[in-house]
C-alpha cells in the first residue's frame, strides 16, 4: 500500500512540469464529449451553456489561488466541484457570482461568461449578477427574523411584492420545507434545526427565482439525515435551476451530480488547478487522470 | 507503555489524593489573589453604594410631590424642579436627536463601507477616541464662541449642541461595536440574494443590532444628562420658569444644583441634594433599562 503511494507521488512531479498544457488537454475532452453521450443515454437535446469560464485565474494579493481554469457549465444539470481542502473549490464557485469582491486584495484574470455576458465586465452590476445567480453557504445563515420574513425578505427588497404569500409558499414547497413549517411561519427561523435552517436558506434563495443556484458545501455542517434531504432536494431543483455544488464528500457528488469537476492543489506552487472535468460516472469509474483516480478511490487525502 | 512501569514515576501514584509538594503553597497564593480580586470588586460597588446612600439620605427629605411639580425659586433656595427637569430633558433630548443619527451613520461607515485597515477609518476612530477625551469645559467654551457669543444670549440649544458633541463619540463607538457583532454570514446571505448593500443594512444589519445601538445611545444620553460644564458656560442665566423654547435660556438641573449649593441659605443644600437625587435616579433607571434592552437583543441574536 505505502509503496504504491510512493510510486504515485514520485510520478507526480514529472507531470507537473507542464501543468498548463495538461489542463488544456483535459479541458478539451469534455467539450466534444456531450454530443455522443446525449445520443446514447439522455433523450434531451444538446445542452445550453450557462457558464463559459475561460482561462480563469484568481489572485488574493500576490498569491495565486486558482490557476487557468476553463470549463463550461450546462443548463439544468447539477455540476459538482470536488477536490481536497485548499484546492480553490470555494474560490472558484464564489467567483461565479462575485462573492469574492468583498475581499480587498481579490483579482481575477480570464473571463467568466454567463449566457455570453462577462460577469466581470465594467458595465456588469454585481447586485444584478447575484439576483440571477443565488448562493447557499456552508453554514445555515438565516436572518434573525421569522421563517416567513426570511423567505419574503429578498422579494420585498427587490420589489416583487405582489402575491407575496404565494411566493413564500412556493419557495418553501420548492425547498421541501412547507409541510414542516406551514403552521409556524411567524416563529423565529433560529428555532429551526440545522437541516431545516439550511433548507430555509435554499427557500430564501429560490424565492427570487434565480437562474443558477450555487451551493458551497451546503451539507457539510449537517447530520446524515438532513444531508439526505438536501440531496433529494437537489434532484428536484435541477428541473428548474442550474446547480453548481461544491462538496468535500465524493459520495455526495456521485449521488447528486451529472457533471463533476475535480480540482487539485499543485504540490509545488500551492495553487489550485482544474485536473479533470467530465460526466460524473466517467470521473468516478474511468477518470483520465491518475490524480483524479487517486482522489476518487480515496488514496489521496 | 507509560503505565507499564509505575516504579519509574517520580511520585507514588497510590498515595492519598491530598495536596502534596508545593501545591499547598500554590493553593494559598491562589486564595490570596482571589481574595484581593473580590475585595477590589467590592470597593467599586461600595463606592457606588456610598454615593447613592449619601444622596438618598440627604435628598429624600426634600422629595415630595410639591418638589416635583413646582418650579425653583428665584435664588435656588426652596421650590421644586419642574422647569429644570423638563429643561434638562429637552436639552439632552435635542442633543441626542443631533448625535444619535450622526453617530450611527459613522458606525455604519466604519463597519460596513470602509475597507478593512482603511486609513480614513483608522483616523476617524482615533478622532472619536480623542473627542471622547476632550474635557467637557473645552467643548463648552467652543460652543460659547460658536453659538452663544454671536447670539449674545444663553440658549438651551447651545447646550444641546455641546452635549451632542459629548455624546457623538460614545454613540458612534458603541454602535460600531454592536454592528461588528452582527454575524458577517448575514451580510453574505443578503449580498447573495442580489439586494443592495444599503437595503441590507437598513433591513437586516440595523434591526439585528438595534438593541445594542439603543443601549449605547441611552448610556450616552445618561452620561450627557449629568454633564455640567457646557451648560454652565452656555445656559446658566435662565429664569426658573417653565419654558419649552430651546432657542432661549432654559433652566436645567445641573445649573440648578450648582446655584442651590452655592446659596448662603443652608436650605439651598437640601434643594441641591433633592435635585441630585432625582437626576441620579433617572440616570440609574436609564442605565438599567439600557442593560435590559441589551440582554434582550443578545438573546435575539443567539436565538
Amino acid at each position: 500500500m505505502t509503496e504504491r503511494d510512493r510510486d504515485v507521488t514520485s510520478s507526480v512531479p514529472s507531470e507537473d512540469v507542464v501543468p498548463r498544457q495538461r489542463i488544456q488537454t483535459t479541458d478539451a475532452v469534455p467539450v466534444p464529449a456531450p454530443a455522443p453521450r446525449t445520443d446514447g443515454a439522455r433523450p434531451e437535446p444538446a445542452r445550453a451553456t450557462v457558464f463559459d469560464i475561460r482561462d480563469l485565474s484568481v489572485f488574493y494579493g500576490s498569491k495565486k489561488a486558482l490557476d487557468w481554469t476553463s470549463l463550461k457549465i450546462y443548463r439544468n444539470l447539477v455540476t459538482a466541484v470536488i477536490g481536497p481542502s485548499g484546492c480553490g473549490k470555494s474560490t472558484f464557485i464564489r467567483s461565479l457570482n462575485r462573492m469574492n469582491d468583498s475581499i480587498p486584495s481579490f483579482r481575477i484574470e480570464g473571463q467568466v461568461l454567463y449566457h455570453g455576458h462577462d460577469i466581470y465586465a465594467r458595465a456588469t452590476n454585481r447586485v444584478e449578477v447575484r439576483r440571477r445567480i443565488g448562493m447557499v453557504f456552508q453554514r445555515p445563515n438565516p436572518f434573525p427574523k421569522s421563517i416567513y420574513d426570511n423567505v419574503a425578505w429578498a422579494p420585498r427588497n427587490l420589489g416583487l411584492k405582489s402575491n407575496l404569500d404565494e411566493r413564500v409558499e412556493r419557495a418553501l414547497r420548492g425547498a421541501a420545507l412547507w409541510g414542516e413549517v406551514k403552521d409556524r411561519l411567524k416563529v423565529s427561523a433560529l428555532s429551526l434545526s440545522g437541516g431545516q435552517q439550511q433548507r430555509l436558506c435554499i427557500a430564501r434563495a429560490i424565492a427570487v427565482e434565480p437562474d443558477v443556484l450555487l451551493l458551497d458545501e451546503p451539507a457539510s455542517a449537517l447530520d446524515p439525515v438532513a444531508t439526505a434531504s438536501i440531496e433529494d432536494l437537489m434532484h428536484e431543483l435541477k428541473h428548474r435551476y442550474t446547480i453548481v455544488i461544491v462538496t468535500h464528500n465524493m459520495q455526495q457528488a456521485a449521488r447528486v451530480a451529472d457533471r463533476t469537476a475535480f480540482f487539485s492543489l499543485d504540490p509545488q506552487e500551492r495553487v489550485g488547478t482544474l485536473v479533470e472535468y467530465n460526466d460524473t460516472n466517467v470521473i468516478f469509474s474511468n477518470p483520465a487522470d491518475t490524480r483524479t483516480r487517486d482522489y476518487v478511490t480515496g488514496r489521496f487525502g | 507503555m507509560t503505565s507499564a512501569a509505575p516504579s519509574e514515576l517520580p511520585y507514588d501514584p497510590t498515595a492519598p489524593l491530598t495536596p502534596s509538594g508545593n501545591l499547598r503553597r500554590r493553593l494559598i497564593v491562589s486564595r490570596i489573589t482571589q481574595g484581593m480580586a473580590v475585595a477590589a470588586a467590592f470597593i467599586a460597588v461600595a463606592a457606588l453604594a456610598i454615593v447613592v446612600f449619601d444622596v438618598v439620605k440627604s435628598g429624600a427629605s426634600v422629595l415630595s410631590i410639591d418638589f416635583l411639580i413646582k418650579d425653583p425659586s428665584q435664588y435656588g433656595v426652596g421650590g421644586g424642579i419642574r422647569s429644570t427637569i423638563i429643561g434638562s430633558a429637552i436639552i439632552v433630548g435635542l442633543g441626542a436627536v443631533i448625535a444619535v443619527p450622526i453617530g450611527v451613520l459613522i458606525a455604519i461607515y466604519m463597519t460596513e463601507f470602509a475597507r478593512p485597515g482603511s486609513r480614513i477609518a483608522g483616523l476617524l476612530r482615533m478622532g472619536l477616541d480623542l473627542l471622547q477625551g476632550v474635557p467637557s469645559i473645552v467643548i463648552g467654551i467652543f460652543i460659547l464662541g460658536l453659538i452663544t457669543e454671536p447670539r449674545h444670549q444663553d440658549t438651551g440649544f447651545a447646550g444641546s449642541v455641546a452635549l451632542a458633541i459629548i455624546m457623538l463619540p460614545l454613540v458612534a463607538r458603541s454602535a460600531q461595536e454592536v454592528l461588528r457583532l452582527v454575524p458577517s454570514p448575514l451580510r453574505e446571505a443578503s449580498d447573495a440574494l442580489g439586494v443592495d448593500r444599503w437595503r441590507s443594512i437598513i433591513t437586516v444589519v440595523l434591526p439585528t443590532g438595534l438593541g445594542g445601538i439603543v443601549t449605547g445611545s441611552i448610556l450616552a444620553v445618561a452620561r450627557a444628562a449629568g454633564e455640567t460644564a457646557p451648560l454652565l458656560v452656555n445656559d446658566s442665566t435662565a429664569a426658573p420658569h417653565l419654558t419649552f423654547n430651546p432657542f432661549g435660556p432654559m433652566p436645567n438641573v445641573p445649573v440648578q444644583i450648582l446655584t442651590a449649593s452655592e446659596a448662603l441659605n443652608p436650605a439651598g443644600f437640601a434643594t441641591a441634594w433633592g435635585a441630585a437625587l432625582v437626576l441620579l435616579v433617572l440616570i440609574l433607571i436609564a442605565n438599567v433599562g439600557a442593560r435590559f434592552l441589551l440582554a434582550r437583543s443578545r438573546r435575539k441574536l443567539t436565538g
